[in-house]
């Protein structure tokens, strides 16, 4: 793997984004909304609630950490759809570039914009609201592994995706995670949904996160199996959603998509 | 002459449908090769699969030596291609994109070559212009100046002065013509205007529903045919 190509995918990226305002004010002020959204909801549920319980670090922290794994999601698939609407792909492909390396490029880009994400989001989530990320502990690393990882992996399946079906099904790929957000118990316990719904929490590694974000605020310890469970199908999914991007592209290159994309002569 | 390229009974299939059938040639060292046919002889398909971006059905691609199936990004290394219809990404300026595939195609001392090739191609005024606001002369003239960045062994043009004035079109053909005398370059060059071609290449290959029809020097090629001129010859067999 050749760093000066990867990184040429990510400068790429930094180019566009600081030489843009439309997609250098998306990276940070969706997120800030939606802290401050949540930020008053949960000042206002606490008020209201007769129960001595804190709903900051439960839906704020929640809605905090699911906004980081969309971003993170988002950023590869940005990243990617940057060459789609370019139409770009000849030029990127016809080059010594290899796969792993614009995949490398991708994450990479996903890890720049979706940290400037991050900091708006602990910034105005501390400041304003007093959400502590000290009452996680030491397990808020393996949550934020855990989310980063899910959010790689999805944002690699929807590049594919896109690659696969033509430009048109970018609009399959935006929405996934709110698809994903009523299976991974974000906002309750999976023990509320119905139990075919409960199966597919055990396969979404970010359903371990939040349960254990909750066991925390109720002041039950951590569940070390369910994070171990969760770090194992997260990486499960980085690998399957490469071998997938890879599937793909060989499949393009061999049908000629690749240099016909903007065609979509998909079938 | 040694050769750059080395294509091997080139085959390409959709399904029943042949594109390119049992294409052989080669591409020597300070050669400008012309790679003519009508729409649809499978030019495109056979620059698309020395490139790597299309896989063939059958034969062989080597470049210096390198085979693509094999090697891909070692292959690629020696090689850039400009096509009309592949512009540059219009939201990078022109020094934006010359740096991203300078760094992609590991260009030494990167800044002096971009500098160099701004210089070159006069676009020194559009440097921090975006690609994509510049005319289609100017464009072109970047696509070039991308396709020249890492000294490429084996340059790949299609129709690469398409949109471009007499005048300027004249001069790019100059200056490919010195690139390829002086350096350690072979071109494959594809073309509609037979004046071009005749002007600028060594050697030119007919192909023709896929297969290559006729080989030869451009300036005695059609009086081998009967022909009058390289246009006459090449309606004779786009028509066969």
């Amino acid at each position: 793997m050749n760093l000066n190509r990867t990184s040429a995918i990510v400068i790429r990226h930094l180019y566009l984004v600081s030489g843009s305002p439309a997609r250098l004010l998306p990276l940070f002020a969706w997120v800030a909304i939606d802290m401050v959204l949540w930020g008053f909801i949960t000042k206002y549920l606490n008020a209201v609630s007769s129960a001595k319980f804190d709903f900051v670090p439960v839906f704020l922290g929640a809605v905090l950490l699911w906004d980081f794994f969309t971003r993170v999601m988002h950023g590869v698939t940005m990243a990617f759809m940057e060459d789609v609407w370019s139409r770009n792909f000849l030029n990127i492909f016809a080059t010594p570039l290899s796969i792993s390396e614009y995949v490398g490029g991708l994450v990479l880009s996903s890890i720049a914009t979706s940290a400037v994400g991050l900091v708006v989001m602990i910034v105005l989530a501390s400041t304003i609201f007093g959400l502590s990320f000290l009452a996680y502990g030491m397990a808020l690393v393996p949550f934020l592994l855990v989310l980063f990882l899910f959010g790689i992996a999805l944002g690699i399946l929807g590049a594919a995706t896109v690659l696969r079906f033509g430009p048109a099904s970018e609009w399959f790929i935006w929405p996934i995670p709110a698809l994903v957000s009523p299976f991974a118990g974000v906002f309750y316990p999976v023990a509320t949904l119905p139990r075919w719904m409960q199966y597919i929490c055990r396969v979404l590694p970010p359903s371990y996160v939040f349960e254990n974000v909750r066991a925390i605020v109720a002041g039950a310890a951590v569940s070390p199996s369910g994070l171990g469970i969760s770090v194992v199908l997260a990486i499960v999914y980085v690998v399957g959603a490469c071998w997938i991007f890879v599937r793909v592209y060989r499949h393009s290159v061999r049908t000629g998509l690749i240099a016909r994309y903007s065609a979509e002569t998909v079938t | 002459m040694t050769n750059v390229l080395a294509v091997e009974r080139l085959g390409k299939k959709y399904g029943e449908m042949v594109a390119v059938q049992n294409v052989s040639f080669h591409v020597a060292r300070n050669e400008i090769v012309g790679l003519l046919g009508p729409n649809g002889a499978g030019k495109t398909t056979t620059i698309n699969m020395i490139l790597g971006v299309l896989e063939p059905t059958s034969g062989s691609i080597l470049i210096e030596g390198v085979d693509v199936a094999q090697q891909r990004s070692k292959a690629l290394e020696y090689t850039n291609f400009a096509a009309v219809y592949a512009p540059l990404p219009g939201n990078l300026s022109v020094y934006q994109n010359l740096r991203v595939f300078g760094l992609i195609y590991g260009v030494a001392g990167l800044q002096k070559r971009i500098d160099a090739l701004l210089e070159q191609f006069e676009l020194e005024r559009f440097r921090d212009t975006k690609a994509g606001v510049l005319s289609s002369g100017e464009q072109t003239r970047l696509c070039l100046a991308k396709a020249m960045l890492n000294d490429p062994h084996l340059l790949l043009l299609d129709e690469p002065t398409a949109s471009l004035d007499p005048a300027t079109a004249h001069e790019i053909r100059a200056k490919i013509r010195r690139m390829a005398s002086h350096g350690a370059c072979g071109v494959l060059w594809t073309s509609h205007n037979m004046y071009e071609v005749e002007d600028v290449c060594d050697r030119v290959l007919f192909l023709s529903r896929g297969k290559i029809m006729l080989e030869g020097d451009p300036k005695t090629l059609p009086q081998a045919h009967g022909k009058e001129t390289l246009e006459e010859l090449f309606i004779a067999v786009a028509r066969e």
